[in-house]
């Protein structure tokens, strides 16, 4: 039923259509074609004058009515420290981009009204003037070298790796399809190796149990970091490409199978601070069911989220971990309660290669030269992923 | 001197122009004699670049569909889509209660084919395809194309290509669904996804088919432009429909090979089992053999060709916009020169900023500051030629027919869309902004409905050329007005989305309690692209309606125009020009001229002894 109306509809809107087309043809032709032209000019450039106003507003209702999302506006100020220097890049760009937009629409359309065909009115022969080019050349050239060198400083302070030495908090994420794995590197502070043949249903990661780095390294299921630390994030994808995206801390990096990439960033809000910023805002101060007026507020049900930026497959919208940024101390005590992978799923297991010593730490002697073997090992077979 | 005002250009082109002895051999009407030959395997640059517009049309309707079934989708996840499954059948998952709605692996199936076919098959082949055939003879003073059998096997290449791409919409694992960027391994590892199972492999079988029928195409436009240019024609002459359509095809000629290589290493990936684009891959409970390879070298060819691309999509209706503002405006083009120098800057530039689609891959952060800088500086031929167009109107006498408004139209989205591409090509901004909803927004603006807008002021320009009559003044002004309020409407909210961090190619948002406050916007997105899709349509039935019941043509020359396309008869037979061929003695732009009371002065009038050629190549 609905598929005849739909079909009917068509039908009757192609009917209309030919005949305003028919009509205004003949119309124009009773009236005189040209009389009829230069009727509709005058109107179209009216309207182009209208579509101006229209359009301009329309990009001050856009502005106002997302001010909430814009970059360093609103709520939403960046809760990492590099990102309040990509904000002000932001603001800078829009500052540039907003004033040529503005100024450019207004010439374009006003223009087009102003010079309308008029009768006894010859257009300007005006093929080129130097001077003019010259100034419209330069202008957007020296504006882009400060948009340049003000983007460059910010991007290379942002990319930088960590130095030797300093002090930071490597975690690791991993990407599948479709979820994030995330490492800590447990009490020791290194993430153990890996090797990709090694994976299997108990040990998705395919650490190397043979090496003790991995042994107390974390399986967390969420993301928890102390506030004011700087983090490492050695992102790794395990079957295709995947995006490690945080976009309240203006984080962003592909993970690449085979090839490792980090991202360097440090915290500065914790989430309760985050959640408190947010309860100023009016559009927070409702509860977050709709349909439950006696739920949490909105605001205090905001997280930090990660989520992946790059198409993985079908369930590329669906990978959500949560992050959690904490007071200091808060941190250490979460990192306490967790247990090291190892010790809850491999130990004891077929793929313990401790299993006949049982207490690996008990027979420091041995394994130190089994160690000594299998590191060889290692960084000859896997140089590229160490 | 001739009498200007009341110039005939019979007797212009039969003092002046040159006799080629064309009509003495008569080949063009032996190959245009049945049916077939005229209208299937024609070798006519008219007739061909009919079939572009048209299979242009046709791929333009499938690829704008798609958009709207998957927009229902994003903008009403509420609603139940079960009425579509009588069409998409198992690709429509009803659950237990009735409610309907799209399978997440034929919305990125659709998301994926929608970005290919508009990409390649409309702004691609439907525009530069179309102008580049039908314009480049027509406007140098050409009798055709200089191969016109290479000219139609681009056409069939084109048209086996688009078979194969519509032959695996049909396949149950589906099209190809990784995205128009085809990244590896998903696109490598029928494993990963099902539709990179037979449909990538179509996929890439008819891009290559595709690929082929561009660079045939390519090396005719460009022999045919360095050629072929009738006497009198110096490059300085060329009006910059023909310059951009030069370049156009210079750039393809130089890119698309680099596409075919990269096909072809992820082919051999995907068959022969090489890793030139894998790596450490564990995947579906297998670890793969495949070791040392890389996913960015992929991304690194790919692009080598993916940005050149986006100027071989915006340089034609960069030239087509020049020549009809100028017309309209009954002004010659402002900054010739520079218009010029702009293109060559534009494609210079282009062949050395394809990393900047990579910031976020994991590209050694060094190498950026290249490709930043790089970037920002083609904003400046950018904004030459955005301030030499706004100079053209200025002072204008201007007529808004229907290829005006849509030229006017094409200079404000190229703005808003270029404006917004400074925040892009800025590696610092893109670390936020990268593939997420300002990403779409800009390049729909300023590649996409940009484009179209030059193609469409193209269309209604020369559609007179084409059929011998007009396109409907009325429906083209109601196209132009939904179609440029509704485009802004669909893409102007998008920029706020992905500033607030919404990544792109995401099947539904509810996931996330960061990217699911926009439902209302969604929905008002979905609704524009509805009301701009039936816009088209309206585009579409007014093609076709004008080319059978359209006003006729009565004069050769119905837009005043000063180029050679418009010396030829209402409707020019196989060779353009009855007699012999015109030459040229002036540029393209000699309109308005001071001095003169002719309001145009065509290519094919001699200058006056003391007048002054704007060209300034008075001996070529």
């Amino acid at each position: 039923m609905t598929a005849l109306i739909a079909v009917l509809s068509l039908i009757l809107v192609t009917i209309v259509i030919l005949q305003i087309s028919r009509i205004t043809e003949l119309a124009n032709r009773i009236r005189g074609e040209e009389e009829a032209f230069k009727r509709n000019n005058k109107i179209t450039a009216n309207l182009m004058l209208g579509f101006l106003g229209l359009f301009l507003v329309g990009c001050l209702f856009c502005a106002v009515y997302y001010n909430n999302y814009l970059l360093g506006f609103g709520p939403h100020e960046s809760a990492s420290e590099h990102g309040s220097s990509i904000d002000s890049i932001f603001l800078i760009t829009t500052l540039v981009t907003g004033t040529v937009f503005v100024i450019t629409q207004i010439a374009l359309f006003y223009f087009a009204w102003k010079y309308q065909e008029k009768p006894g009115k010859k257009a300007l022969f005006m093929p080129h003037d130097n001077k003019l080019e010259i100034i419209w050349t330069l202008i957007p050239a020296i504006s882009m070298f400060v948009l340049v060198i003000s983007g460059l400083i910010v991007w290379n302070e942002v990319m930088a790796d960590v130095k030797e030495g300093e002090e930071v908090i490597e975690i690791e994420a991993t990407g599948m399809q479709f979820a994030w794995m995330i490492r800590y590197p447990g009490a020791d502070g290194k993430l153990g190796v890996r090797d990709y043949k090694k994976i299997n249903g108990i040990n998705p990661l395919g650490q190397i149990w043979e090496d003790r780095a991995n042994l107390d390294d974390l399986r967390p299921s969420e993301i928890v970091l102390p506030v004011g630390k700087k983090v490492r994030v050695r992102i790794t994808a395990r079957d295709v490409l995947h995006n490690f995206f945080l976009p309240h801390f203006r984080v962003k990096m592909d993970a690449v199978p085979g090839m490792p990439t980090y991202f360097v960033f440090t915290p500065v809000k914790t989430t309760e601070q985050y959640r408190e910023e947010l309860s100023k805002y009016k559009e927070y101060q409702v509860p977050s069911d709709p349909s439950d007026p006696e739920s949490l507020m909105l605001w205090e049900t905001f997280n930090y989220e990660l989520a992946c930026a790059e198409l993985c497959g079908t369930g590329h919208f669906s990978m959500r971990t949560l992050v959690k940024i904490v007071e200091q101390e808060e941190y250490e005590d979460w990192i306490a309660s967790q247990t090291p992978y190892y010790e809850s799923s491999i130990k004891g297991g077929s793929d313990d290669p401790y299993i006949l010593s049982l207490q690996p730490n008990n027979s420091e002697e041995d394994s130190k030269e089994s160690m000594g073997s299998i590191e060889e090992e290692i960084s000859n077979s896997l140089g590229s992923a160490y | 001197m001739e009498d200007l005002k009341n110039y005939n250009e019979d007797i212009l082109i039969e003092k002046y122009g040159v006799d080629d002895h064309f009509h003495e051999h008569h080949h063009g009407d032996k190959y245009q004699s049945t049916f077939i030959n005229k209208y299937i395997f024609s070798m006519d640059h008219k007739m061909i670049a009919k079939q572009f517009l048209i299979t242009g049309m046709f791929w333009a309707f499938v690829g704008g569909l798609m958009s709207i079934v998957f927009r229902l989708q994003l903008g009403f996840p509420e609603e139940s889509l079960s009425w579509l499954k009588p069409v998409l059948g198992k690709w429509i998952v009803v659950s237990d209660s009735g409610f309907g709605s799209l399978a997440p692996e034929f919305y990125y199936a659709l998301v994926t084919m929608h970005g290919t076919i508009i990409v390649f098959f409309v702004l691609t082949a439907g525009l530069s395809g179309t102008f580049s055939n039908f314009l480049i003879p027509l406007q140098i003073g050409a009798r055709d194309m200089a191969s016109p059998l290479m000219n139609m096997l681009s056409y069939w290449f084109f048209f086996l290509g688009g078979v194969i791409m519509f032959f695996s919409l049909f396949l149950s694992t589906g099209p190809f669904s990784g995205g128009w960027t085809a990244y590896p391994p998903l696109s490598a590892l029928p494993q990963a996804s099902s539709g990179s199972g037979a449909g990538m492999t179509l996929w890439v079988l008819s891009l290559v088919f595709f690929i082929v029928s561009v660079l045939l195409g390519g090396i005719n436009y460009i022999t045919t432009v360095l050629n072929l240019r009738t006497k009198g024609m110096g490059m300085m002459r060329l009006p910059l429909t023909v310059w951009a359509l030069f370049i156009t095809a210079v750039i393809g000629l130089l890119s698309f090979p680099v596409l075919v290589s990269a096909m072809l290493l992820l082919l051999m990936d995907r068959s022969v089992g090489t890793s030139f684009y894998l790596s450490e891959i564990f995947i579906g409970g297998q670890a793969l053999d495949n070791v040392g390879g890389s996913p960015v070298l992929y991304q690194h060819l790919f692009w080598f060709l993916g940005h050149p691309e986006v100027y071989i999509i915006i340089l034609p209706a960069m030239g087509l916009v020049s020549e009809v503002l100028s017309v309209h405006a009954k002004k010659p083009i402002f900054g010739y020169k520079a218009m010029i120098v702009s293109i060559l800057g534009i494609a210079f530039l282009s062949f050395i900023v394809w990393a900047h689609h990579m910031f976020m891959s994991g590209l050694n952060p060094f190498i950026s500051n290249f490709f930043v800088l790089f970037t920002l500086l083609i904003a400046v031929p950018s904004a030459v030629k955005v301030f030499n167009w706004i100079a053209t109107i200025y002072g204008g006498s201007i007529r808004f027919t229907s290829a005006m408004l849509f030229s006017i139209g094409f200079v404000s989205l190229f703005i808003s869309g270029g404006l917004t591409g400074i925040y892009l090509g800025n590696s610092t901004i893109d670390i936020q902004m990268h593939d997420t909803y300002f990403v779409v927004a800009h390049f729909h603006i300023v590649m996409g409905v940009a484009a179209f807008f030059g193609m469409y002021s193209g269309v209604y320009h020369w559609f007179p050329k084409m059929y011998g009559r007009f396109m409907n003044e009325t429906l083209g002004k109601i196209h132009f007005w939904f179609t440029l309020i509704g485009a802004y409407v669909i893409f102007w909210p998008m920029h706020f989305l992905g500033i607030a961090g919404v990544p792109r190619r995401y099947y539904s948002f509810d996931a996330f309690d960061t990217f699911r406050h926009f439902d209302m916007t969604n929905k008002v997105i979905t609704i524009a692209a509805i009301v701009v899709f039936i816009a088209q349509l309206v585009f579409v039935m007014n093609f076709f309606y004008s080319i059978w019941k359209g006003k006729k043509v009565n004069t050769r020359n119905p837009w005043n125009s000063t180029t050679l396309e418009w010396t030829t008869p209402i409707n020019p037979g196989h060779g353009n020009w009855p007699g012999k061929i015109p030459t040229v003695h002036r540029w393209a732009y000699d309109i308005s001229k001071p001095g003169k009371e002719a309001e145009f002065i065509p290519q094919i009038v001699p200058l006056a002894d003391d007048e002054e050629d704007f060209g300034h190549s008075k001996e070529v």
